[in-house]
């Protein structure tokens, strides 16, 4: 590990491990987690730092996802602060609790481990276990790498627990690629994430001189207008978002464009959207594309709810053409977050030409000739070639 | 020893929407005078849930947490881990469960809590069935009941199996503090809070809460009924600490079975030959507790 002057660390570490220094660095008071590949580093780690006196807070082995969202959610309601990490079936198996948590507007922070869902069984990475809880009212985002994994966990406390805000966040990071993928990082001082993540004074907590009951029954009359809360909290966390990655910025000298960040974009005809690890191999692929003088772009598509729809309605009337990769599919239709781009992208005007790329599939590599092969395919489709809208990219037949 | 003439007259659980005749509010009521104000209460999907946290008139005054069926025992273990974290130490947590929010949804919460050491009470109030959804079976509804699903016809006497026994699960665990209650004996009830509230660690109580509108009988014969399950001894009173059971109440002589059956609509049906099952059941189940915890 090398020290830097400013008490900050540089460390190799991987995906894991960086959430771990994460949540490490957020001072959680309780800390309830089940293992489950590819995300047990990140219990691993958090076990460690307690074990050798480096973390504080109450480590719980809940025996079960289930119950590791309970516990947290029986935390904050004591005015703790939570953290969890999950994935793939584990994720599912507590489906039920994140609309506990969202519902009672409880600020919990959450990474998740994207891997595929059972059956067929498969431990590898795609996106539809987090994509499938898109109406849990979950605030989601997607990283790219291991420091950007890092300052999520931090940056996530600090959107969840914005008085206009209270919703939970879903940090998610692609299983291996993201979570096994060692890369130099940089670890803030703790000093420092102190003063940008101040000690949490829950307003939704219990007080026993003014005792209230959380998580109530609310009837036909009522329940209408707490669902309408919960959606003004989530229209209210885009503003949040961005302050907070601002804010980041300023202190920490990183920032990620907060709801997407847009690469080489300016100008560009043909672009593709992305979440996640594959957007790193696509810049190396845009610049390899802009250099033959191939006008695209890459945007990244950093949080998925709340959606910047606003953007891609935007972005429709300057591109000619919008790829939409998804690691994941929606039996019988086509990809989620193909679907939310294309709704966006109505109010288009006449709207560019679009093709929904289903990939990295279980884990299945998204490789730079796949990369261009897609740009490719959306020129064809702007030069009036005929595509298909819908395509599986590396499949065996 | 409870004295209830010292017993607090402020009230932390009222107004409650439970059906005449039904022991719920009671037991709810009594266990929060003992435990007093600093007092957190969850509460699952069940009739304790349903009839004291329907917005905007919420029954209690001491600050509560309805929570998912199957997470009484997670939930109860983070509030814990959440209070011990912030070095908050004077606060009783309490969660109160039905039978079936217990005995089978909830078994693998209660029993990962219980195994950890978390420091909570849980009261498993336990009418026989899952009530508040209309009278279907759990695992603690007992042979011979008729339910909404395991109805009597032509070809089934109703329930077919015994009652889970979770006192004898809740020892397995070596727990800390496990009872056995009824909501007919309020004072053997109440010492019992009194005394788990100065035991750490997880402590559990399963409670008998006749159900006047599931078992069918009229709503002022709760207590009545209550008894008689004790009095036939198809129920016992118990206690398990420092890794033995005392017996609380044993009669001296087992009042005749028919004497609870017949007074139920959901035993109505049975034939002699089902009563007969169902007493020499009783008989076995004694001669085991005589052996157990008599000798």
């Amino acid at each position: 590990m090398i020290e830097k002057e400013n008490g900050s660390q540089r460390d190799f570490l991987n995906g894991d491990e960086a959430v771990a220094y994460g949540a490490k660095l957020c001072r959680p008071h309780v800390i309830p987690v089940y293992p489950i590949t590819p995300q047990t580093i990140v219990v691993e780690r958090i076990s460690e730092f307690i074990a050798n006196g480096h973390m504080g807070g109450e480590y719980i082995h809940v025996e079960s996802e289930h119950s590791a969202m309970c516990a947290a959610m029986g935390a904050a309601l004591v005015g703790a602060r939570a953290f969890t990490a999950t994935s793939s079936q584990g994720l599912a198996y507590m489906h039920e609790m994140l609309h506990y948590v969202s519902g009672s507007r409880f600020p919990i922070v959450m990474m998740n481990a994207n891997r595929t869902l059972a059956a067929p069984w498969n431990i590898f990475g795609d996106q539809r276990d987090s994509l499938a809880q898109r109406d849990t009212g979950w605030i989601q985002v997607y990283v790219e790498n291991a420091q950007e994994a890092l300052d999520m966990i931090i940056q996530a406390y600090a959107i969840a627990e914005n008085d206009a805000v209270y919703t939970p966040v879903m940090v998610n990071l692609d299983g291996y690629v993201n979570t096994h993928t060692y890369e130099l990082v940089t670890i803030p001082a703790q000093s420092e994430v102190d003063e940008f993540l101040p000690p949490f004074k829950s307003k939704n907590a219990i007080d026993f001189e003014a005792p209230r009951s959380f998580c109530i029954s609310a009837s036909t009359e009522w329940n209408m207008e707490f669902r309408y809360q919960q959606h003004e909290a989530m229209n209210r966390a885009v503003a949040v978002i961005a302050e907070v990655d601002r804010k980041f910025g300023e202190k920490f000298g990183r920032s990620y464009g907060g709801l997407l960040e847009e690469y080489r974009g300016e100008d560009a005809e043909a672009v593709l959207v992305g979440m996640g690890s594959v957007t790193g191999t696509a810049r190396i692929v845009v610049d390899r594309l802009r250099d033959r003088g191939l006008k695209v772009g890459l945007v990244k598509l950093r949080f998925y709810r709340p959606f910047p729809a606003e953007y891609f309605k935007a972005l429709g009337r300057r591109v000619k053409a919008i790829g939409i990769i998804d690691r994941d599919l929606s039996f019988g239709y086509e990809g989620a977050v193909a679907s939310d781009i294309k709704a966006a992208l109505l109010g288009s005007g006449a709207g560019p030409k679009v093709i929904n790329y289903i990939a990295g599939i279980a884990g299945r590599d998204i490789t730079k000739e796949n990369l261009e092969e897609m740009y490719r395919k959306l020129f064809n489709r702007v030069q009036g070639r005929e595509e298909p809208e819908l395509q599986f990219v590396g499949m065996r037949w | 020893m409870v004295n209830v003439r010292k017993m607090t007259d402020t009230e932390y659980l009222y107004g409650h929407k439970a059906c005449p005749g039904c022991g719920l509010g009671t037991i709810g009521r009594l266990t929060l005078k003992i435990l007093g104000k600093r007092t957190i209460v969850t509460l699952p999907a069940s009739c304790m849930s349903t009839v004291t946290t329907q917005y905007p008139q919420m029954n209690y005054t001491v600050p509560s947490l309805t929570m998912a069926f199957a997470g009484t025992g997670a939930v109860l273990t983070g509030m814990s881990a959440g209070l011990k974290a912030q070095g908050i130490t004077d606060v009783h947590v309490l969660g109160f469960a039905g039978d079936g929010g217990t005995a089978d949804i909830g078994l693998q919460a209660l029993s990962g809590a219980v195994e950890r050491g978390d420091d909570f009470i849980y009261i498993c109030y336990d009418n026989e069935a899952y009530m508040n959804t209309g009278v279907q079976r759990s695992s603690l509804t007992p042979i011979g009941a008729n339910t909404t699903n395991s109805p009597s016809g032509t070809a089934s006497y109703g329930e077919k199996k015994p009652k889970k026994n979770l006192f004898e699960i809740m020892i397995a665990h070596r727990i800390p503090y496990a009872a056995t209650a009824s909501s007919a004996y309020p004072y053997d009830f109440m010492n019992k809070i009194e005394k788990l509230k100065g035991i750490k660690g997880p402590r559990f109580v399963h409670i008998m809460c006749p159900c006047p509108t599931g078992w069918g009988f009229a709503s002022d014969l709760t207590v009545a009924m209550g008894k008689l399950a004790v009095e036939t001894g198809l129920w016992y009173l118990a206690e398990y600490e420092n890794g033995k059971v005392k017996m609380n109440q044993t009669p001296k002589t087992l009042k005749p079975v028919e004497e609870y059956l017949k007074g139920q609509r959901r035993f109505r049906h049975l034939t002699e030959e089902n009563i007969k099952e169902i007493r020499e059941n009783r008989n076995r189940e004694w001669e085991e507790i005589k052996q157990k915890w008599l000798t």
